[in-house]
């Protein structure tokens, strides 16, 4: 089975984040920037995919050159080989065109299963999955909590607030992940050392064959018309018990419709 | 190439890309898994086997052995960096790594092709736990005067006597037993006929006592193992038939190593805490650290720890470079613990009567601290290694 895991680089989200005054994107500069959380539980389950029933895990990842680092994470768990989407005129791009590039790049390089985290810490829409099955013209399996391959049948558990559905469809697909479906391994010594050594394929606009008006920030669909940094935490209300403890903090707790 | 590693922020200068790979992978998991399990842990004395199995996955349970035996091919100065790491996350890991590592010596450095092809791999791997048993009940400092005996039996040695102060009693899977082929034991030449055995835990007639209550690293089994006519093959002889005493010499000088790695770690632990604290904590209008008193305080502290780490990593450079480093070895842990018993107090008292409670992990690194000036000799000890080596100099006079 030929597995591809989509990997971002996002500012560490303990840091201070913020985007950047000339043009509201995200200033990639000011933060640490780590792999996104839910893209590791992603390249577990390609992982533990392929050790189930064979196959390579290529990491596909979008990002400035920095974005190296993430790569390497994701080959040290033990992921085969990466192609890393690099180009200036990617920059600032929205959904429209990531879908656009991303799919572009997975109709060259091929597969049978698309995995990645069901949304990124940073821009949090949780849309691409969506986007990307849409515009590859395969089914999407969104939310995954749970995920069992039978030769081309592929079955998830879609974590939903009353329980889980029992999604189906036929290989090739896409899959979104959610944090419940496995716990994703450490590297090993041995692999942090090998994965300097495993292929990372490097891709232009032009390599992919990607039109340069469908990306970036001049051609994106949406905009980010103003921001403000979030208001700093109000003190908290102090009750002081004097018998009616209980009835003031259940009042506190109706006013805001707690309980 | 210097960067801080994520656990204790300690600035490093990596020799090469694998350091840098080992040091920041025990750093990564030192915060993540290993230093928020710690307190519970040491609390309900729960011993962490599965901290072991995750290190052991992660290869970090046999970075000092070749890589052809299957271990990580690193030099002392990486590995014990890495016990450092782990130290500072969590003691009762560090110095278990360090246990495990000396278990493995006898085999990986006296095994026959044999016996490292039948055993090595999962000792190595970490799929295995190993413990060390040379001192008993009645030669701790006199390690020599061992009475365990090792009685031929047909193809078998029947091993019986009694090893006292055992980490990793009753956890482990292995145990490295010296035990007494020849000889007597208060003997001139007591340190000759002592053998060396690879021991599997299942062995019958191989059983651990109670654990010791111990004022710190309760989290850590330490007890002692019976041996009741043990029968042991042969083929688990480590090495020569009573040259066993050199394996425990030589692997002695390298277990003093791991104990000042442990104890610089755990030294700088304790300084991150009272740094941290004294940075936040408030009195008359300002941060404590601001007062001199206290700030000249942790600016000793902070000396202490950086000697301590020079100190270990020059030892571990002569040993990666062939040199002799016995005396360097004894200098290393007799200061670096003594640093962490001294850090590990001071820090209580900047903390104050917050260092005195369980809510902070101060109280608990001074329990920590002292039983490394204890373990794979006491600093008496050490003092008499040196103040020996001192008496018979040959090198740098003067």
């Amino acid at each position: 089975m030929n597995i591809v895991v989509c990997v971002k680089q996002v500012p560490d989200t303990w840091s201070e984040r913020t985007l950047r005054e000339s043009d509201s994107t995200l200033d990639r500069d000011a933060a640490d920037a780590v792999i996104n959380e839910l893209d590791e539980y992603a390249i577990e389950e390609g992982l533990r995919l392929a050790e189930a029933h064979g196959g390579e895990v290529t990491i596909l990842s979008m990002g400035p050159d920095r974005a190296t680092e993430a790569i390497r994470k994701a080959l040290s768990m033990g992921a085969d080989k990466a192609v890393h989407l690099v180009d200036d005129a990617l920059a600032g791009s929205d959904l429209l065109g990531t879908s656009a590039a991303l799919a572009a790049v997975l109709g060259q390089i091929g597969f049978d299963l698309v995995i990645l985290g069901s949304e990124s810490t940073d821009a949090r829409t949780g849309a691409l999955p969506a986007m990307l099955a849409e515009r590859l013209g395969v089914p999407q399996l969104s939310y995954a909590s749970k995920v069992e391959v039978d030769g081309s049948a592929i079955s998830i558990h879609r974590l939903a607030d009353y329980g889980y559905d029992t999604v189906e469809a036929t290989l090739p697909a896409v899959v979104s992940v959610v944090e419940k479906i496995n716990e994703p391994r450490y590297p090993t010594f041995k692999g942090i050392m090998a994965a300097k050594k495993k292929p990372v394929q490097t891709m232009s606009l032009a390599d992919a064959g990607i039109d340069p008006a469908t990306v970036g920030l001049a051609n994106a669909a949406s905009e980010v018309t103003g921001w403000a940094k979030r208001p700093p935490r109000q003190a908290g209300t102090i009750v002081t018990d004097e018998g009616d403890g209980g009835a003031k903090a259940a009042g506190f707790l109706a006013e805001r419709k707690f309980i | 190439m210097t960067a801080g590693t994520p656990g204790t922020g300690v600035e490093r200068s990596y020799p090469d890309e694998a350091a840098r790979a080992a040091i920041g992978l025990a750093a990564e998991i030192g915060a993540n898994e290993l230093a928020p399990a710690a307190a519970a842990a040491e609390r309900e004395g729960r011993f962490p086997r599965a901290e072991f199995r995750l290190l052991g996955r992660a290869g970090l349970l046999a970075l000092p052995y070749p890589a052809e035996l299957g271990g990580g091919g690193q030099p002392y100065e990486t590995y014990l960096q890495v016990v450092e790491e782990l130290a500072a996350a969590w003691l009762t890991i560090g110095l278990g790594v360090s246990v495990h590592v000396l278990s493995c010596f006898g085999m990986a450095t006296a095994g026959t092709p044999e016996q490292r092809e039948r055993w090595l791999g999962p000792m190595l791997g970490g799929d295995l736990l190993g413990a060390y048993c040379l001192s008993e009940p009645g030669s701790g400092s006199d390690a020599a005067a061992l009475r365990t005996q090792a009685t031929v039996d047909g193809q078998d040695y029947l091993l019986n006597g009694t090893k006292a102060w055992i980490s990793h009693a009753g956890q482990a899977d292995f145990y490295t037993v010296f035990a007494r082929t020849a000889g007597d034991p208060d003997g001139r030449d007591r340190a000759h006929g002592i053998s060396c055995f690879h021991v599997p835990a299942s062995t019958p007639g191989v059983t651990a006592a109670p654990a010791e209550h111990k004022m710190g690293m309760r989290a850590s089994a330490t007890a002692q193992m019976r041996f009741e006519s043990a029968r042991v093959p042969a083929g688990q002889l480590l090495g020569e038939e009573g040259r066993g005493f050199s394996i425990a010499l030589a692997a002695l000088d390298s277990g003093r190593l791991g104990i000042a790695a442990c104890a610089t770690g755990l030294a700088q632990a304790a300084l991150n805490t009272a740094v941290g604290y004294a940075r936040e904590r408030r009195q008359f209008g300002r941060p404590i650290i601001e007062f001199q008193g206290l700030g000249f305080m942790l600016a000793d502290m902070a000396t202490a720890v950086a000697a301590a780490r020079a100190l270990y990593l020059a030892a571990a450079r002569r040993r990666d470079a062939g040199l002799p480093y016995g005396r360097e070895a004894a200098m290393a842990k007799l200061f670096a613990s003594d640093t962490a018993m001294r850090v590990a107090t001071d820090a209580v008292q900047v903390l104050g009567g917050y260092g005195y409670v369980e809510d902070f992990p101060a109280e608990r690194f001074l329990r920590e601290a002292k039983v490394l000036q204890i373990v794979e000799g006491t600093n008496q000890i050490q003092r008499l290694v040196i103040s020996r080596s001192l008496a018979r100099e040959t090198r740098g006079k003067g």
